[in-house]
């Protein structure tokens, strides 16, 4: 039996049934039912039309269980009030899923479980490890999800930058154990770009296509943080790139710009450069001012310092950075780092050793103990 | 079996041997240090006896209910006595005997000079849940 067929058509059921009156749980169940149902059936009596098939059985399931329940008449008035399922012009199923699960009244983490969970097709096990909290917790979080939209019907077309957030969410949420989240996302993204025509899905598969191709060459074999300009390039994923490049330009092509698409085209810039001198900052720069332009965001300003003191000078950068606030997230890497380049060790190796206080996870905080050692260690000398 | 906590602190505990801060190391000195204590980790998975470890960020706050409205958040006023926790192993060893045995070689991690710290580990029993049966 086709498992990955079967994960496919999984969304798809659930839509329809969704769209015939079932809510979203009861829904679930009975999808899962008519799983169970296939890998029985299916080994010996493969069905000529497998969502049909699908469709059919989990829709008798839910009857089945709708009449069982107290709630019987409401919900058999409901059904009859239903037009019957046709096409949906210009949606596809699995496309009304996505913002079904990217409501609003989702928390983001919850969006994005659900998300795994129905368009994904992935079982609770897989995501909870994902994760890595415990499989009951991740049931809870995702039953209560369902409990949220459960009256929240498709009439109403959601918000495309919601699933796209909820999509890089996703992304960046890395992997464990046999769910790799960021390929999956990519996955999911692709579907999204295939079915809605919309410049900043192309522009978020671009920059996931972009990040995700050189992820082999951010680590070093034991798991230590390497930095863009230190990353061995002929490690970098060539064709992934062509591909994000590819679509990256197609969806600038048609001139509505949005923050998922000027972030691509940074990725795009360090991806296209041979060497790390090679970059092109002056550009970077020019794209980090569209993107400060679009979201004026402190963290937007914070990497355009950096790109400014790699086009202008270390002096550049600090002057950009003075305006920011000294509280934001990585502050003092990027000062100790363009410290460090003025010529500055010693208050380099300070800011160095306080970013590593501060830093978010191991890699990064192991990666900045690391500079500051470097630094006190040549002063000594 | 019985469940140990090994405790690695900031601050709180005596001072170690070789007590220099890890950024006036070498960086040679930090990879050392490092695989010693992921060989550490990985040995214990073998026989067995690792049960999960994790490392703390050295900010924290002190959080309290205060009545009605958001809880007060503070960093102290005991901020020169706090303990502040570095990191936790939960090993599942024979017994207290082994625990011991075991946060001395974690205590014996290389650090400046490649020497080892000699740093001080709280080794903590674990509750459990339910009663051994014995008989």
């Amino acid at each position: 039996m086709d498992e990955a067929l079967v994960r496919s058509l999984t969304p798809g059921v659930l839509t329809i049934l969704v769209r015939r009156g079932a809510d979203f749980a009861a829904a679930e169940d009975a999808v899962q039912d008519a799983l169970i149902e296939a890998f029985r059936v299916w080994p010996a009596d493969p069905p000529r039309d497998p969502k049909g098939w699908l469709v059919t059985v989990a829709w008798r399931k839910f009857l089945d269980q709708a009449r069982a329940d107290s709630a019987r008449r409401r919900r058999e008035d409901l059904v009859e009030d239903e037009p019957p399922p046709g096409p949906a012009p210009g949606l596809d199923d699995t496309l009304q899923l996505y913002f079904l699960c990217a409501h609003p009244s989702l928390t983001p983490s919850s969006a994005a479980a659900l998300t795994l969970r129905a368009v994904g097709g992935l079982t609770t096990r897989q995501i909870a490890r994902a994760h890595l909290v415990p499989e009951a917790t991740m049931a809870q979080r995702i039953s209560r999800a369902k409990r949220t939209v459960s009256g929240v019907r498709f009439d109403r077309p959601g918000d495309v930058a919601t699933v796209l957030r909820v999509l890089y969410l996703v992304f960046n949420e890395g992997y464990s154990g046999d769910v790799d989240l960021a390929a999956e996302a990519i996955r999911l993204t692709r579907q999204l770009a295939a079915a809605i025509d919309h410049p900043e899905v192309a522009g978020l598969l671009a920059l996931m296509l972009l990040h995700h191709a050189r992820r082999a060459s951010r680590t070093g074999p034991d798991g230590s943080l390497v930095p863009l300009a230190e990353q061995d390039r002929g490690r970098w994923d060539t064709r992934m790139i062509a591909e994000g490049i590819g679509i990256l330009q197609a969806a600038l092509a048609r001139d509505r710009l949005g923050e998922f698409q000027a972030q691509a085209a940074v990725a795009a810039l360090h991806a296209d450069a041979p060497t790390a001198g090679e970059t092109d900052w002056v550009q970077i720069v020019e794209w980090y001012d569209e993107l400060v332009r679009l979201t004026d965001s402190p963290v937007v300003r914070l990497n355009r310092a950096v790109a400014l003191g790699e086009a202008d000078g270390p002096r550049a950068g600090l002057a950009a950075l003075a305006a920011l606030d000294d509280s934001l997230p990585r502050y003092a890497a990027v000062a100790a780092y363009l410290h460090e380049r003025d010529g500055d060790p010693e208050t380099a190796a300070r800011l160095y050793a306080e970013a590593a206080r501060k830093a978010p996870n191991l890699a990064e905080r192991d990666y900045l103990t690391r500079q500051a050692a470097r630094l006190n260690a040549g002063r000594r000398r | 079996m019985a469940k140990y906590l090994l405790l690695k602190h900031y601050r709180g505990a005596p001072a170690a041997v070789n007590d220099v801060p890890m950024d006036q190391w070498t960086p040679e000195e930090i990879s050392a240090h490092l695989q010693f204590m992921r060989d550490f980790a990985d040995r214990l998975e073998k026989t067995g006896e690792f049960v999960d470890g994790q490392a703390l960020a050295p900010e924290g706050a002190w959080v309290r209910y205060d009545g009605e409205g958001r809880p007060p958040v503070t960093d102290g006023p005991f901020a020169e006595t706090k303990d502040l926790i570095a990191g936790w192993m939960i090993i599942d060893v024979d017994g207290y005997d082994r625990a011991v045995e075991l946060a001395g070689e974690l205590s014996a991690a290389p650090g400046a000079g490649g020497k080892p710290i000699h740093e001080w580990l709280e080794v903590r029993p674990f509750l459990a849940a339910h009663p051994t049966v014995t008989d």
